[in-house]
């Protein structure tokens, strides 16, 4: 074990599958030289060349469609996407073509591509640099998308994520690069489609995923003061989804509250709670409560977006209400 | 006259007679309500699809539009499993998921003809990068209509191959018309072509329905690829004879019968019959036995599709992703 940034993590797990697989390379703005402008690559250039690190224009439709083209002739290419708002222009390669042509081929095709990107608010990015969009990506059968909360599940899930023959979309969150934590030094995989019970308790569970994981466990500490003994699932991948540990936990704690950044409007909060009341109704002790941003683009201003990102205080303050002890 | 062999003659003509034939039948059985959806027939093109496939070594590959069909005929596609996939059936090309739009061959790197207007372009492209990562001397095609020129991705993927050097030839299918738009209402230059000035890659216009032409300006350009010259672009003036979909062909509001005649007086494929026989490569009756052959082999085709079985309604969610899909569903209630 090594003790390693989020943003380190993801550097070191992709060098060293770029060292065991000649196919993987990495392909987007500004990853040769600069690195990534947030330092995703840094030093890769130096030790795979300009052959497997390749800068290319400002122009995602063609950076996703080169990532699948690339593909499907065998190769495993990363596709980095600045900011996850750029998703949105690259939409046509990634929901029309990457996650279709397998399907629409017959089954023919493999897609081994890996789409890495920087999503999240809280950095007075605004609106087109900070957004959360993975509720759109999940609405698109064939895709997969992964948002590790930690150091250890960035470099796990990356590996799964370049082994996987499926296109894959990683999301990294950007207020999490700096945090530190221990992360095995060899080649290991967190499966995709697993959750991990963050923290076990008995009297509510917290669903959150990225970064609302670390809030939510702050909640937890909190709230446990008062004698409220959270159960906080970290998701780690949303499509596909263990459903089966969310509901388990809502079995037994009978009280659920589901927490992320996106918006809250047809967000992967509505799915959990629909999943949920199907398979958990009568267990149920409270409606299912979602803890999200609400119905409006990221803000600029620090006073506007601290309102507007949800945060461990309004978890806590959702989580006493559901526990109807506000 | 042209300097090819009489082989490569003899290739391209039966490549565009296969294409012909086989869009004829479909068209026919589309009109007779035995097949589901849309359908874009390539009849008019062929010279473009032959000419170019022609040019090609196997492991080049090609990326192809929604007017599909010739592309994968061309690249060498079986005809029953095409006809199967365009009547919806198990044993069609994709098992009856993609349809028209979708037909594909990866084992003959036809890498899917493609329902969104420009969309295969970017793929031919990462295509081509791999030929490149992998120096195996191979290109990729682009195959694509004037419309597709004014859309994004076309743009992107051309400066792209352009500023990395990539083995791809960007074809453009010129026949005048966007669905039901004329050219002229959809950009303000004559020539596609001037585009690639724009990219820095070299460009060149052909007759589109001389399939020679087409032959010749493919080997230039997959020369100068496979040399590491990079991309170039390939317009050819062609035209389609039937309606941008379905099998109407005149009496449309939006062309004249006029110009569709003119057209046709054009057609790629007795013009190239008249080139063969005058360099003694074919006799008209060596020509009558390729087209009775190539139309039993059609027949064959329509056969095969009709006698095999819909797909299993089970099947629905086999394909969605390679391997398991992965995720955990809930246990029953205990």
């Amino acid at each position: 074990m090594t003790e390693l940034t989020y943003l380190k993590a993801f550097n070191d797990g992709l060098r060293q599958m770029m060292d065991a697989d000649p196919d993987i390379f990495v392909v987007g703005e500004d990853v040769a030289r600069k690195g990534g402008v947030f330092g995703s690559y840094t030093g890769l250039i130096d030790a795979f060349g300009e052959r497997r690190m390749v800068d290319t224009p400002i122009s995602e439709q063609a950076i996703v469609g080169l990532g699948i083209g690339a593909a499907v002739c065998g190769l495993r290419p990363v596709v980095d996407l600045m900011f996850m708002d750029f998703v949105l222009v690259a939409m046509d390669q990634l929901a029309n073509q990457a996650a279709k042509l397998k399907y629409m081929f017959g089954g023919s095709a493999r897609l081994p591509v890996t789409i890495a990107t920087n999503g999240g608010a809280g950095l007075s990015a605004a609106a087109q640099h900070s957004q959360s969009l993975e509720a759109m990506l999940c609405h698109v059968p064939g895709l997969k998308v992964v948002m590790p909360s930690t150091p250890y599940d960035m470099k796990g899930l990356l590996i799964a994520c370049l082994r996987d023959d499926n296109p894959t979309v990683l999301v990294k969150n950007k207020r999490m690069f700096g945090v530190k934590g221990d992360v095995p030094a060899e080649l290991y995989e967190v499966p995709i489609g697993e959750a991990r019970v963050a923290r076990p308790g008995a009297d509510v569970t917290v669903v959150a995923y990225s970064r609302m994981v670390t809030e939510s466990l702050k909640a937890a500490d909190e709230l446990a003061a008062d004698g409220i003994d959270c159960e906080v699932i970290d998701l780690r991948s949303v499509q596909p989804l263990d459903i089966e540990t969310v509901v388990s936990s809502a079995r037994k704690t009978n009280r659920i509250v589901v927490v992320h950044e996106a918006v809250r409007f047809a967000g992967l909060g509505a799915e959990i709670a629909a999943q949920v009341s199907e398979h958990a109704f009568d267990y149920l002790d409270a409606p299912v409560a979602r803890v999200a941003a609400p119905f409006a683009p990221v803000p600029f201003s620090p006073a506007l977006e601290s309102r507007y990102v949800p945060d461990a205080s309004r978890i806590a303050a959702q989580i006493r209400t559901t526990l109807d002890r506000a | 006259m042209t300097g090819l062999s009489h082989e490569v003659l003899r290739d391209i003509h039966r490549r565009m007679v296969r294409i012909r034939l086989f869009e004829e039948a479909a068209g026919r059985i589309f009109e007779a309500g035995r097949m589901p959806g849309f359908i874009h027939l390539y009849v008019g093109q062929e010279a473009v699809a032959a000419g170019v496939c022609a040019a090609l070594r196997d492991d080049d590959q090609v990326s192809s539009t929604h007017r599909g069909h010739g592309h994968l005929v061309a690249k060498g596609g079986d005809l029953s499993r095409m006809m199967a996939e365009l009547m919806g059936k198990a044993t069609g090309y994709c098992g009856g998921k993609g349809g028209s739009m979708h037909v594909s061959d990866l084992d003959l790197n036809m890498l899917g003809a493609n329902g969104i207007v420009g969309g295969g372009v970017p793929i031919a492209v990462g295509a081509g990068f791999a030929n490149k990562y992998r120096a195996s001397g191979a290109v990729s095609v682009a195959f694509f209509g004037d419309g597709a020129t004014n859309i994004g991705a076309f743009h992107e993927a051309a400066n792209m191959a352009a500023a990395l050097e990539l083995p791809v030839l960007f074809v453009c299918e010129n026949n005048e018309y966007a669905e039901y738009t004329p050219r002229d209402q959809t950009m303000a230059i004559a020539d596609v072509v001037e585009r690639a000035a724009a990219y820095g890659m070299p460009g060149t216009k052909v007759d589109g329905m001389d399939p020679v032409a087409v032959f010749e300006a493919t080997t230039a350009a997959a020369g100068r690829a496979r040399a590491g010259a990079g991309p170039s672009f390939i317009e050819c003036k062609t035209y389609r004879y039937y309606n941008h979909h379905g099998v109407q062909t005149l009496g449309m509001k939006y062309r004249s019968d006029d110009e569709v005649q003119q057209w046709r007086a054009k057609d790629p494929i007795p013009r190239h019959e008249d080139l063969m026989v005058g360099a003694g490569a074919m006799t008209p009756d060596g020509i009558e036995a390729v087209r009775a052959e190539i139309a039993a082999e059609v027949e064959a085709a329509i056969e095969f599709a009709e006698q095999s079985p819909l797909p299993d309604p089970d099947d629905l969610l086999a394909d969605v992703y390679s391997g398991p899909a992965g995720g955990r569903q809930p246990l029953p209630p205990p």
